[in-house]
């Protein structure tokens, strides 16, 4: 738990992310270069998905930085799903530091024509 | 600080405008090719006394696209990163869109006593390391003295 704390406190950078929505879930894809896979975390906790990653980059012993745009060794960011998404079903692939995340909707929230009944 | 806008109720434009007047602030040295910041791929230097290290953050990009190139002092990372839309026909609706996708092109100029013949490049995670040694006359060397005295 303290542990949790500890790691929510550690400033991290937010990562750009692309949200799509079609009739059948949401499709996600995040920027996290220079994560391993091994490194990558995903949480759903109730209805928050949180996505984290640790930098590690192979840096050679005693190198002194010049020049850093990519100031910290950490990604990290949230969203708040909502109910129609069955966060059981979610699929996820990651490959050359771009996470893709498919969360389905539930089956009774699959789009459904309503007839118009004229009178 | 507010300054006189045009449209003073856009909180947001004013906002952005402080925080690029601060940032102006910060980077004490502006360079002649821009801010050097919020471009694609953000990039990352260091050094040794051996090697030159440059890390170009580029997420997903195919490995083939990359071009690197060394000209006159002058290293040219340059590519296309493919846009992740959905089909036309899968009728989807972008909520966000933030990642950068199109052609890209960013200059690092090197320091004078790099070998640019020995260039090293990498890709791993969405990272392109390049790794440029130093010259070899150009690395310090401990000068051994001698002792004058006669035995």
């Amino acid at each position: 738990m303290n542990d949790t704390v500890a790691k929510q406190a550690e400033a991290a950078m937010i990562p750009p992310v692309d949200v799509f929505e079609d009739a059948a879930g949401i499709t996600l894809y995040a920027d996290l270069p220079g994560v391993p896979k091994d490194k990558l975390d995903l949480q759903l906790e109730a209805d928050t998905l949180t996505i984290e990653g640790e930098v590690a980059l192979d840096v050679p012993e005693g190198m002194d930085a010049t020049h850093a745009e990519v100031g910290l060794p950490r990604y990290r960011r949230s969203f708040t799903l909502s109910r129609e998404l069955d966060t059981g079903k979610v699929s996820a692939e990651f490959n050359h530091g771009v996470l893709k995340l498919r969360i389905p909707k539930a089956e009774h929230a699959q789009p459904r024509k309503i007839e118009i009944k004229v009178a | 600080m507010m300054a006189r806008t045009l449209f003073p109720r856009d909180l947001f434009a004013e906002l952005d405008r402080l925080q690029r007047g601060m940032q102006q602030r910060i980077d004490m040295t502006p360079s002649i090719r821009g801010l050097g910041r919020d471009g694609f791929p953000a990039i990352n230097v260091g050094g040794t006394p051996q090697s030159v290290e440059l890390y170009a953050f580029a997420p997903g990009v195919d490995p083939a696209s990359l071009d690197v190139q060394v000209e006159k002092g002058v290293l040219t990372i340059a590519g296309e990163r493919k846009p992740d839309t959905p089909q036309p026909d899968a009728k989807a609706t972008p909520h966000i869109e933030e990642r950068f996708a199109g052609r890209f092109r960013r200059v690092v100029s090197l320091p004078d006593d790099v070998d640019a013949a020995a260039i090293e490049a990498r890709y791993r995670n969405g990272v392109l390391h390049i790794s440029i040694p130093r010259q070899q006359a150009a690395q310090s060397r401990r000068i051994q003295i001698q002792s004058g005295d006669q035995p």
